[in-house]
């Protein structure tokens, strides 16, 4: 995995409350066995109308914000379906961070599982960004080090999980991290009495 | 034959401190389960778990295979890992194969997958094939006490059993293929009391709805939820899982009912439960499971079952729903302003006016099926409302069994004839419509009446409309041909 420690960019707003995977990714992208490609699906049924054409008034699709790496949406972004499909077509399409007051609770795991960078915001912060976000011309950082999110004059920081931002920082790949734990997984399964439920 | 890889411990270990009848401090289910599985801790580092079961299937896994593969790992153990193919199988004409060369491309890797890795699948071919969250409880998979995972956010179904179940991404299924743990921060605890008796035609599925339009889609966030009081104590296994199926539509990690006679009695005899002197042994650890009297929950929401109807809803997420006997709102009637945004775009989405009697809402479709209601007792309640009546001329109605062995058995009842008379489609066990992933899809425009779980924009196909409601109600709307109150029929 990438390491993350700054992002800078461009924003663009979206900031509806309970933007469900469905929405983000629709069921008909999820039937390949690659994670790549899947950027030109993001936000399909919103991006495209029922012949497929583009919806120029969509906000992803206008323009100006051909070059956002940050979407700022309403609470519990992501909620739903557990397909990573979902942060696997915004990373496509060149996101690397998102800023939401909460999110879907598989969705933010998958974000860290991939270097995308999901910050948790007070709900009056998120807003600002939102009103930000509304200007194309507005940049943003994310200081990941720092917990600290800014655009212009305007500043608001953010908690994460320690371990979780040290994995991020360091680009460590989760499957690795525990590997190194392997001699405590053997002690757990052969010391684990009989009448603990297993398969068999 | 069910092996148990663990060998008996003598006398009282270490590892017998962990149990929960030697603990002082009350726990929590969610606390007992959680500890019995922590591989290691770690001060500022989330626990390491042990997965018991991980259940898997064909749309989230071929890239979690591949990963693994290119990595040159293995999987740690196949046999504490269950597969089987549900949410892009076809619901008929699976003996002429599988059309759809991505979705056939997909099964055929799942079936690689599982050959190379020795893992257990219940394929296209198999009696036992079904919805993965309907299969594992009706095999006796799932048990009490368990850890279990799965790349699909209804693995909540399972804590029905007392077991901790959770939905994981492909990266975590890689993660679990290789090492059989999930690195897990403890999540809070949100005990859910639901009291009284369930008015007449008043379902699981209208507890659920009802606990989700109280708390909100997100208002599980970050915690486990654990059901319970007489109303929940008194439901079948069946109606639990219900219940627990939707935890996931409530923000909530997982949801959790202790687990009692109701539970054991559901589980003894199943084919992966073991019998004699273990299953006695299995069941005392089970009685330790539930949480002791005096434990402490992070937040408690109490809901009282005294004039509960049945819930249908009116917008584009689960907790977007009124009584039946209600009107579509005004979304003028919503204080906070994201959920007044929410319900003007529902409104929009799904043509509707407010103050329209939701009993006069005409429907298109109705879809009879999911991990939230496909089960053997959902069958058999949709079917007593139909009483010789047919399907509404307008209405394409479809019935899809949760399992290959849901559909056997409601076959052998002579429930599949009570359906097809009245005109219902009676197909093959799979996700079918719940998600449309196969033919089984709503045009757009059409308002489709639904026992599943989600009532998103496009779900059900683009532009398709939803409307989320329990079995009875669902068949009832089908004879009718709009959303109806089934209870003036019983």
């Amino acid at each position: 995995m990438k390491p993350v420690s700054v992002v800078e960019g461009q924003m663009v707003p979206l900031p509806h409350a309970n933007i469900d995977t469905d929405q983000i990714i629709p069921k008909q992208f999820l039937k390949g066995v690659k994670r790549t490609g899947l950027g030109p699906n993001l936000f399909y049924d919103w991006a495209h109308d029922e012949e497929g054409e583009v919806v120029s008034g969509f906000v992803l699709n206008r323009p100006e914000y051909a070059e956002a790496a940050v979407l700022v949406a309403g609470p519990n972004f992501g909620c739903g379906s557990s397909r990573e499909h979902a942060v696997w077509s915004l990373a496509d399409a060149g996101f690397e961070a998102i800023l939401a007051p909460s999110f879907g609770p598989i969705l933010e795991n998958n974000c860290y599982q991939n270097g995308l960078l999901p910050v948790v915001l007070a709900d009056d912060d998120a807003e600002e960004f939102a009103k930000l976000a509304a200007d194309p011309a507005n940049s943003v950082t994310i200081d990941l080090p720092a917990q600290r999110v800014s655009s212009g004059d305007f500043t608001a920081s953010f908690e994460i999980d320690p371990h979780v931002k040290e994995r991020l920082l360091n680009g460590w790949d989760q499957v690795d991290i525990t590997l190194q734990s392997v001699a405590d997984i053997d002690t757990y399964e052969s010391s684990r009495p009989r009448f603990m439920p297993a398969l068999g | 034959m069910v092996l148990y890889p663990w060998q008996p411990t003598s006398a009282v270990s270490d590892q017998d401190l962990r149990f929960p009848t030697l603990m002082k401090q009350p726990q929590t289910m969610l606390d007992k389960v959680w500890d019995d599985h922590v591989v290691r801790s770690a001060p500022g580092e989330p626990d390491l778990l042990y997965v018991d079961m991980h259940l898997i299937h064909e749309v989230t896994s071929p890239q979690a295979f591949e990963s693994l593969a290119l990595s040159g790992r293995r999987v740690r153990r196949p046999d504490l890992s269950m597969a089987t193919v549900d949410h892009g199988i076809p619901t008929v004409g699976r003996e002429l194969g599988i059309s759809d060369p991505l979705s056939r491309h997909q099964i055929e890797a799942l079936e690689q997958n599982c050959e190379e890795h020795g893992i257990t699948l219940f394929g296209v071919d198999d009696l036992r094939q079904g919805i993965v969250h309907i299969i594992g409880p009706e095999q006796g998979l799932t048990q009490p006490g368990m850890f279990i995972v799965c790349g699909d956010s209804h693995t909540s179904t399972h804590g029905a059993f007392g077991a901790l179940a959770i939905g994981i991404g492909t990266s975590e299924v890689e993660h679990v293929l290789a090492t059989q743990t999930l690195p897990r921060a403890k999540p809070g605890s949100l005990a859910v009391t639901v009291d009284g008796d369930l008015p007449l035609g008043v379902t699981a599925k209208d507890v659920i709805l009802g606990i989700i339009r109280e708390i909100g889609v997100n208002g599980g966030h970050e915690t486990v939820i654990e059901y319970r009081g007489s109303t929940i104590t008194g439901l079948s296994m069946a109606g639990r899982m219900t219940v627990c199926n939707m935890s996931i539509e409530a923000g909530a990690v997982a949801g959790m009912i202790a687990p009692d006679d109701t539970t054991f009695a559901y589980l003894e005899g199943r084919p992966y439960v073991p019998t004699g002197g273990l299953w006695e042994e299995m069941v005392a650890y089970w009685e330790t499971i539930p949480s002791d009297a005096d434990a402490v929950f992070d937040r408690e929401v109490v809901i009282d079952t005294t004039g509960l109807e049945p819930f249908v809803s009116w917008g584009v997420n689960p907790a977007q729903v009124v009584e039946v006997t209600g009107r579509v709102p005004s979304p003028d009637s919503f204080d906070d302003p994201l959920e007044r945004d929410s319900a003007r775009r529902a409104l929009e989405y799904m043509d509707l006016e407010p103050g329209t009697a939701m009993t006069d809402i005409g429907i298109d479709r109705v879809f009879f099926g999911s991990c939230t209601n496909a089960r053997i007792e959902d069958l058999r309640a949709g079917a007593e409302v139909i009483q010789g009546r047919t399907v509404h001329p307008d209405v394409g109605a479809m019935v899809v069994p949760g399992s290959g062995l849901v559909k056997l058995q409601a076959e052998e009842e002579g429930l599949d004839r009570i359906y097809k008379e009245a005109g219902f489609e009676w197909r093959d066990a799979g996700c079918s419509m719940c998600l449309a992933m196969n033919d089984d899809i709503l045009s757009p425009g059409e308002r489709c009446a639904s026992t599943s779980n989600r009532n998103y924009e496009g779900r059900q196909g683009r532009g398709g409309r939803t409307h989320l409601m329990s079995p009875q109600m669902a068949v009832a709307a089908a004879i009718a041909g709009h959303l109806v109150d089934v209870r003036a029929w019983q």
